[in-house]
């Protein structure tokens, strides 16, 4: 008997000792908090929603930290320099990956990929290029493709399908007016709309990027770059820009980039960029905006412009293609005291499931069970136009010393563009000269 | 504080305890005195003035040398070298004076500090022919003065991000009210220029603003000045004949003028390393038409995270304010003590 008693004992202390390990392990995650950070936007919004299903799942709570994009590359560089421990996870800007690799910011995410079996021949080539590796071209990785993302553009459908002006344009330029496949085309279209009274309204012909504090006026510019023939360097030769850089062709299209903005754009902006956008094609100002196509699924239902009277299309083309890559990665902090479970996240979100939910809530995926699914061209009317985008994207270096490159970028540019300042020919030769001693302070010329 | 103070000041007191401030200070010190807890007044008995003075001024010293001081050496070290904040891994090297012999020939550099001059000069003549006109005006004490006073204060008490955001909305050439007003008196059309995007006219529109928003300040200044001129001195030039504008020119102008030139401090230093309301409003553009000292220092330090480069620039801004700010305290001091 007494031996059964010890028995009963000894089991029911054994039960007791399990249910608290068990009842410990959950109650021990569900006191963990990771910070996620990125900027404020739409699809941060979306992010929210769906890391509720994480939480559920994990255990684990979610806290944001969102910043405006006008602030967000300083708020979050000054974080990651200055060791911060506020971020456990950063959706960083595709042009940061290469100093956060080279400083030690991020964690290199390769023996993870192996360990849960991630792999980045699931994601978009561009996307796996752009936000993932460091350095370019090789199997390096320090994120997660996050958020595909890219230039676009928006059209008001409606005032295209006006008889009264199809008929003029029709006239004057002897082919339909339709979305521009060209920057010939744009050009004519948006000039035909410029100083246009369409429904009672003085209307203009388009919205681009002309910002000068952070990056906008470069994200704008290159749209009309990459097609006209702008390379960064010699593909032969890294580093090398003379030629490339400030070609015939290069300055062609700086030329015409401020010929739109002269001669196409609404008074006052000289400072603009997404927000101004969004603001210049809701308030049904103009006929075309330069925007990134993240903002497409609110613009798309949108109650005044939206539905019906909307419509998209892919950056245009001219000698060849290619567009400004927009879009993140998702990256693991390396001064972050919960690495395990912000990796956990990392492997939820990679989840085919988790992206095909990720593109539903309005995010945008870059998993090829998402891209490549025959119903994604349907699933939206921004969807082809993101499809083509993808498959042109060029992206802004991505050295080390990016921020420099661009804010010198950033003036050469503006003082052209907006300040009047000297000819498209000398804004990019003193462009290479900027550029040049940027790499050579770093030793990558001599 | 009898029970604390010195013979010298007790005497001082006495001398003067007829007068009724110093009776008020007197009582007030007593109170103090007395509330003094035993133990405390017991320990500080036997500490000297200067013992006292250091223990009262101690925690202030204190946290000026941990937020000031120690960051000003900091700077001034960096400024010697290559370092930068975004490359917390690379090779750290002395570079000699090469950041400030960098930082003075960039032409830049030398661009911005144009801008930052055209700004001092034009915002400090104009707020203070401004301010000191309506210092004068309001000094009459005409019915209803006291509330055109707050009125006129209204600017200075907003935030600068508000007249900052605020401001680019009056500017806007479509909707702005600064336009349509500009198109009404001139009769041209208020979209065929934009304020803030036009090379030649940003750099007034930032003037403008910052003109605006703190001429009742050196008008508060102002009117302190000439309400500390006594009305006896004016009643003796009455009683002489002298005229209003000899009135104003031989009495009230020199004695408002440490007055003024205090505001010319105030508002030069101020406006020195003026960024906020600038950079909300143009962020330095278009171009660099409105990129002043203080925008250019802030893009090399956290932009382009030139950190060795950007505090030498600072340790130069800061002795060139530091510098002028004396001369300038000297020249008020001669001005007061004429």
């Amino acid at each position: 008997m007494k031996t059964l008693l010890k028995k009963l004992l000894a089991l029911a202390g054994i039960s007791l000792a399990t249910a608290l390990c068990l009842g410990a392990a959950p109650a021990q995650a569900q006191d963990k908090t990771i910070t996620l950070c990125w900027a404020a936007w739409d699809p941060a919004n979306a992010l929210v929603e769906l890391s509720k299903d994480f939480t559920a799942k994990s255990g684990v709570k979610m806290k944001f930290e969102f910043v405006p994009w006008p602030n967000f590359a300083d708020r979050m560089l000054n974080e990651l320099n200055s060791k911060g421990k506020l971020c456990d996870l950063m959706i960083g800007d595709s042009q940061w990956i290469g100093g956060s690799a080279e400083s030690g910011h991020y964690v290199k995410l390769n023996d993870f990929f192996a360990k849960e079996g991630i792999k980045m021949t699931d994601f978009a080539p561009a996307t796996v290029t752009g936000y993932a590796e460091w350095p370019k071209n090789t199997p390096n990785y320090w994120a997660l493709p996050a958020m595909a993302d890219a230039v676009g553009w928006t059209y008001r459908k409606d005032w295209f399908a006006k008889p009264e002006l199809r008929a003029e344009f029709k006239k004057k330029f002897n082919r339909g007016l339709a979305a521009p496949k060209t920057w010939t085309e744009f050009k004519q279209v948006s000039e035909f709309f410029q100083g246009r009274v369409v429904d009672g309204k003085k209307v203009y012909g388009a919205y681009i990027y002309t910002e000068r504090g952070s990056e906008g006026i470069t994200m704008g510019v290159t749209n009309v770059l990459y097609p006209m023939g702008f390379k960064y360097q010699d593909p032969k030769k890294p580093y090398a820009m003379d030629g490339f850089v400030n070609s015939a062709d290069a300055v062609k299209a700086l030329e015409f980039y401020k010929s739109i903005y002269k001669g196409s754009t609404a008074p006052g902006m000289t400072n603009a960029y997404m927000g101004e956008g969004l603001d210049a094609f809701k308030s049904g100002q103009v006929a075309m905006q330069m925007n990134f196509f993240a903002f497409f699924p609110g613009l798309n239902k949108d109650p005044v412009v939206g539905g019906d009277k909307i419509g998209f299309f892919a950056n245009p083309s001219d000698k060849g293609k290619g567009v400004q890559l927009g879009g993140q990665g998702i990256s693991v902090v390396a001064y972050s005291p919960n690495q395990k479970e912000a990796l956990q996240y990392i492997k939820w979100f990679a989840d085919p499931a988790i992206q095909k939910k990720w593109q539903a809530v309005g995010g945008a995926s870059a998993h090829n069970a998402v891209l490549n699914d025959p119903g994604y061209a349907e699933s939206a009317p921004y969807a082809p136009a993101f499809m083509e985008s993808m498959n042109m994207v060029v992206d802004f270096w991505a050295e080390p010393s990016y921020a420099e490159l661009l804010q010198a970028m950033q003036k050469r540019v503006h003082d052209y563009v907006i300040a009047d300042k000297g000819t498209a020919k000398e804004a990019l030769d003193a462009l290479v000269v900027d550029w040049k001693k940027i790499f050579k302070e770093d030793g990558k010329l001599k | 504080m009898l029970t604390h103070a010195t013979p010298g000041s007790q005497a001082f007191l006495c001398n003067t305890a007829n007068t009724k401030p110093i009776m008020t200070i007197n009582r007030t010190l007593e109170r103090a005195a007395l509330a003094t807890p035993a133990a405390m007044s017991s320990r500080l008995r036997g500490l000297s003035d200067r013992a006292i003075a250091w223990l009262f001024i101690g925690p202030t010293m204190l946290i000026l040398l941990v937020i000031n001081i120690f960051p000003l050496i900091w700077t001034i070290k960096l400024s010697f070298t290559n370092y930068r904040a975004n490359r917390p891994n690379a090779n750290v090297t002395d570079v000699g004076i090469d950041n400030y012999v960098a930082v003075l020939t960039d032409p830049d550099i030398w661009l911005a500090m144009q801008n930052t001059a055209h700004f001092l000069f034009w915002t400090i003549l104009l707020q203070m022919l401004i301010g000191f006109t309506l210092a004068y005006l309001i000094d009459r004490k005409f019915r209803g003065h006291g509330f055109w006073t707050t009125m006129i204060l209204i600017p200075m008490m907003l935030s600068p991000a508000v007249v900052g955001n605020f401001w680019a909305f009056l500017y806007q050439p479509q909707v702005g009210l600064f336009n349509y007003s500009a198109a009404l008196l001139s009769g041209v059309s208020a979209s065929s220029f934009s304020m803030l995007g036009s090379v030649t006219l940003a750099p007034w529109a930032i003037v403008i603003v910052d003109t605006w928003m703190w001429t009742p300040y050196v008008m508060l200044i102002c009117l302190a000045g000439l309400r500390s001129i006594p009305d006896y001195i004016y009643e003796a030039a009455e009683v002489d004949r002298a005229s209003k504008w000899r009135q104003f020119w031989s009495i009230t102008l020199p004695m408002v003028m440490p007055f003024i030139m205090l505001a010319v401090l105030f508002r030069g230093i101020e406006n020195f390393k003026m960024f906020d309301m600038v950079n909300l409003l143009t962020s330095g553009g278009p171009g660099s038409a409105t990129e002043l000292a203080s925008i250019t220092l802030k893009r090399e330090a956290f932009e382009k995270w030139r950190t060795g480069y950007s505090s030498a620039f600072a340790i130069i801004l800061f002795v060139a304010v530091f510098g002028m700010a004396n001369m300038y305290v000297k020249a008020l001091n001669y001005v007061k003590n004429r």
